[in-house]
């Protein structure tokens, strides 16, 4: 049942500040705090608890079925392991710090934003807790429309452009993967009989090899699209640039994720034949992104723009991490998606504050803030240290993780993937010289962080560095989640 | 002609008494209220004798009529559209024209024109059904004859209509001078007993086909669609869309199983093509429009493409799935033509793309109806074009038709497109002043009433989707 509380909790609350918006137009943003930080505490909750005896055998935390279409052998059946609930953890952190940064920043229309803004978040939990391939579809379908209402209305100038951009792109992805979810039920109900969506049915579906692999290529579609993965990235630095602060928050903390999610909960378990035929495409798919998305970071001039193609390269050792069949790479990659969820998330945030003080993205017009904005310099410096995986920060572990099991996987595409941490230096670098280094030409007065602000930022401060001095946490909890099946698929 | 077969042809024959009744009505006295008023009571006393005590089903009327399930389901299918029309005109009608009163008899009569199609199993009762509805519509389609588009559109639906009528018919009289019979069950005996189709049999069903794809509005007899959607009054193109292509789609499937159609692979590929094209040149044709209407009006052109490949894919799952889409497509095209008339004013209709710009800040609960059914019109979950196309695909899928759909995922995405692009229009920040105008109380009753349905199909599909199947399955 809690299972249901985690999305029912801001679908319910996503009316609820749509309608409080009649009444008074600041009650929707005070709703919507309260529904994700009610969140927030039940999933942490669920987190400190020490782990129920499994249920029906597997590692599954919680389960929860009841029949929905049974024509179609469609039910709600949600379930949740270790992955599941690292990634509800983190939707419902990331959801409340979306709120706090919209606090401000959004002052006409409050209600339908913050409707669209918990809807989306809906959308994600779902997403993050289905086991049945119907609703993943749904889920996945369910948060576009409002992510694309958050860009299109509340973004900055090119808005329309980039939220159309992002809706195609992620809708051609999603329907290639609902043929291939499509097949895969069909196929299942030739072979057994049962018409099911189940995913633990689904599991054991006796498949051809050549069927398996373009099966495989459907969900990869919609999974690659969302990661991003180069040469599929074009919609995101648009979508990033364009959308407001809490849009760019919850596209890179949260959206991405989705993908990486997809890749690790379906794509390996679902084709362990197809996805070793295939690894090697990916894993290559991952560095060139890694270097690419570096590289294009490094030339951007839009301090969105340009945390935008940083994240188009961190989420390359997500594809790096995935396909390379091995438990260390796996957490390696779970790592990976919080802790850029965190830092990005957070840059992202830093952007919007410094964009309300300068009302420019630009980087050439910035430059020596350091003596304006110590405060914000310092939280800068972190996430920056972070984005170019300084030891003792959470991308660091990510990294060092997925590096060190990509190598037993393939050493070359390795080698070209830890050339991406010396590109992640220099864009890194680049940010702090630019915003905080060099000589203001400034005359007016600006604010440092004000305690809102503050109040947003430091959580992110302190769970980056958390990650980074006390991983096993995270590890252990994701350990049990692990696609096994893809790992042991060359020893058979 | 027995009591039973009164009591099974009761729908048809309470709109066809009522519909006389109505003339007497306009003949004594004008009254727009009361005539409205007439009409609705009918339309619901119609529904409600659907719930007739049912006899042994299939119920055959030789040689004309079958009711059964699946007649019975589209009957009230084709009922509760119309009905939704009807709540839709009164305020439509009342702003503009002095003569409003025969609005409503021809309305009657060529819902019986579509309801004798949906149970006809016979040459002839296809024929009197089509003309029926046909005639009608040139009356409707022509009515607000102050209009400068409404002649032209009325006179080119004649035309075209009667021209696909003859080729209808020359089909008809092909066919029956090989088999010998104007019964659908009658020529698929026939049909089965020879090894292979003679050429006469083939020509007619093709020109037969021009005839029906004409009714459908599928490329490549679609050309009128778009004027004729433009020209008409509002409430009548959500008619033609629904209502005239829904009974024409019923029969087509009635006539298909009847006579084993699914064996003919040139048939098939026949319709194949037109599925693809109609996809195709709907999709982007929409594209390229500034009108809203012509825009619908080419997205339903679009609509019928991905229908015809649930249809391709075969007897029971695509059937079911054509069903499930037609009733989706039903709602949302009532909803979004019922909205443009909800905005219209007593000069112009509303529909051009600026006439939608910032509606959401100025008619917040209208704006939300028409997104709905837009989302819906694109297949975005918790509505019900999402399940209907899931249909649709999975249908494909099941069948293999592996290039159809991969047509329809392309098509998909630009049918989003634009879909899209008119939602953010209604969502544009809106400058100046905002004017609310005051809704009429039944056209929105009936759009909320189409909305809750569009949701709740979209959430719980399962209802639905037993009586499409039970129905289905006892059809035979």
């Amino acid at each position: 049942m809690i299972l249901l509380t985690f999305i029912l909790l801001p679908l319910i609350g996503a009316f609820l500040a749509w309608a409080s918006a009649a009444v008074h137009s600041t009650l929707p943003r005070w709703i919507a705090l309260g529904v994700m930080l009610a969140g927030l505490i039940l999933a942490a909750g669920v987190w400190i608890q020490p782990e129920p005896a499994s249920v029906v055998g597997a590692d599954w935390r919680y389960v929860y079925h009841q029949p929905w279409m049974p024509r179609f052998g469609v039910s709600l059946s949600l379930a949740m392991d270790g992955l599941g609930l690292l990634m509800i953890v983190l939707t419902f952190f990331l959801g409340s710090l979306a709120v706090l940064v919209s606090w401000e920043e959004i002052r006409d229309r409050t209600g339908f934003y913050y409707f669209n803004l918990l809807f989306v978040l809906g959308g994600i939990a779902g997403v993050f807790l289905v086991m049945d391939l119907f609703l993943f579809y749904f889920f996945w379908e369910v948060m576009l429309i409002p992510m694309y209402f958050l860009i299109g209305i509340w973004g900055h100038g090119r808005r329309l452009y980039a939220s159309l951009k992002f809706f195609l792109f992620t809708q051609a992805g999603g329907l290639l993967m609902l043929l291939s979810i499509l097949g895969l039920y069909f196929v299942h109900g030739a072979s057994t009989g049962v018409y099911t969506f189940s995913y633990a049915e689904l599991l054991q579906t006796p498949m051809e090899q050549g069927l398996g692999r373009w099966l495989m290529l459907g969900f990869m579609a919609a999974f690659l699209v969302k990661l991003p993965a180069f040469p599929f990235h074009t919609w995101l630095p648009d979508a990033h640039t364009e959308a407001p602060t809490a849009g760019s928050v919850i596209l890179a903390g949260l959206l991405l994720k989705t993908g990486a999610y997809g890749i690790l909960r379906f794509v390996l378990p679902l084709f362990p034949e197809a996805c070793h035929y295939f690894a090697d495409v990916f894993m290559l798919m991952g560095a060139i992104g890694i270097l690419y998305g570096g590289q294009l970071a490094y030339a951007q001039t839009d301090f969105k723009r340009l945390v935008a193609y940083t994240s188009v390269s961190h989420m390359g050792f997500v594809l790096v991490g995935a396909f390379a069949f091995n438990e260390l790479a796996y957490q390696g990659v779970v790592m990976q998606m919080i802790t850029h969820g965190i830092s990005t998330g957070a840059l992202f945030m830093i952007a919007g504050v410094l964009y309300e003080r300068l009302h420019t993205r630009e980087l050439e017009k910035m430059g020596g803030l350091w003596a304006a904005l110590p405060g914000l310099g310092t939280i800068t410096m972190v996430f920056v240290m972070a984005s170019l995986g300084l030891p003792g920060l959470g991308n660091f572990i990510a990294e060092f993780l997925i590096l060190a099991g990509s190598w037993q996987a393939n050493s070359w595409i390795t080698v070209l993937a830890a050339i991406g941490l010396v590109v992640a230096t220099v864009y890194s670098l680049r940010i702090m010289q630019k915003v905080f280094f060099g000589i203001s030409l400034r005359e007016f007065r600006l604010k440092d962080m004000t305690f809102r602000e503050a109040a947003m930022l430091l959580p992110l401060v302190i769970a980056i560095i958390w990650l980074g001095l006390f991983p096993q946490r995270v590890i252990d909890t994701a350990a049990k989640a692990a696609p096994v099946v893809a790992f042991q698929y060359k020893d058979k | 002609m027995t009591t039973n077969d009164l009591m099974a042809l009761l729908p048809v024959l309470i709109l066809g008494g009522a519909s006389v009744i109505a003339m007497l009505l306009v003949a004594v006295r004008r009254n727009h209220r009361v005539m409205h008023a007439f009409t609705v009571t009918v339309f619901i006393v119609a529904l409600l004798a659907l719930f007739r005590e049912p006899g042994t089903m299939p119920y055959v009327i030789a040689p004309l009529f079958v009711v059964d399930k699946f007649a019975d389901f589209n009957t009230g299918l084709i009922l509760a559209a119309g009905l939704s029309v009807l709540l839709l005109s009164f305020n439509y009608f009342e702003q503009r024209e002095e003569r409003k009163e025969e609005y409503y008899i021809l309305l009657l009569l060529a819902t019986v024109g579509g309801l004798v199609l949906l149970m006809s199993r016979h040459f002839v009762s296809l024929f009197l059904g089509l003309e029926t509805m046909s005639i009608s519509l040139y009356g409707l389609i022509a009515y607000l004859r102050a209009r400068e588009r409404s002649d032209e559109a009325g006179v080119k639906y004649l035309l075209l209509a009667a021209l696909s009528s003859a080729f209808l018919l020359f089909g008809m009289a092909l066919v029956y001078a090989e088999a010998g019979t104007m019964d659908f069950v009658g020529i698929g005996q026939y049909l089965a007993g020879i090894s292979q189709a003679p050429m006469t049999v083939v020509a007619g069903f093709g020109l037969m086909l021009i005839g029906v794809g004409f009714k459908l509005g599928i490329v490549p007899f679609h050309m009128w669609a778009p004027d004729i959607y433009e020209g008409a009054p509002l409430p009548v193109a959500a008619y033609i869309a629904t209502v005239s292509k829904g009974s024409m789609l019923v029969l087509l499937m009635r006539f298909y199983r009847d006579v084993n159609g699914y064996e003919y692979t040139i048939l098939w590929w026949v319709l194949a093509i037109i599925a693809m094209a109609s996809m195709f040149a709907g999709n982007w044709l929409a594209l390229m429009q500034r009108n809203v209407k012509r825009l619908l009006a080419y997205s339903s052109i679009s609509h019928m493409g991905y229908i015809l490949i649930a249809f391709l894919a075969g007897m029971e799952a695509g059937q079911e799935a054509v069903m499930f889409y037609l009733v989706a497509y039903v709602i949302t095209s009532i909803g979004a033509f019922g909205v443009l008339a909800m905005l219209s004013d007593e000069k112009d209709d509303a529909e051009m793309l600026e006439d939608f710009s910032g509606l959401f800040w100025r008619q917040p609960w209208l704006a939300a109806i028409f997104t709905a059914m837009l989302l819906s019109l694109a297949g975005i979950p918790l509505t019900a074009g999402f399940i209907g196309k899931f249909y649709v695909v999975a249908a494909g899928v099941n069948a293999g038709l592996w290039l159809l759909l991969a047509l329809l995922v392309v098509n998909s995405v630009i049918g989003l497109f634009y879909y899209i692009r008119l939602v953010a229009v209604m969502f544009q920040p809106q400058e100046g002043a905002v004017v609310r105008r005051r809704l009429p109380f039944f056209g929105m009753f009936a759009l909320s009433a189409l909305m809750a349905l569009l949701l709740w199909l979209g959430i719980y599909p399962s209802a639905l989707i037993a009586v499409i199947r039970d129905m289905m399955l006892t059809m035979g």
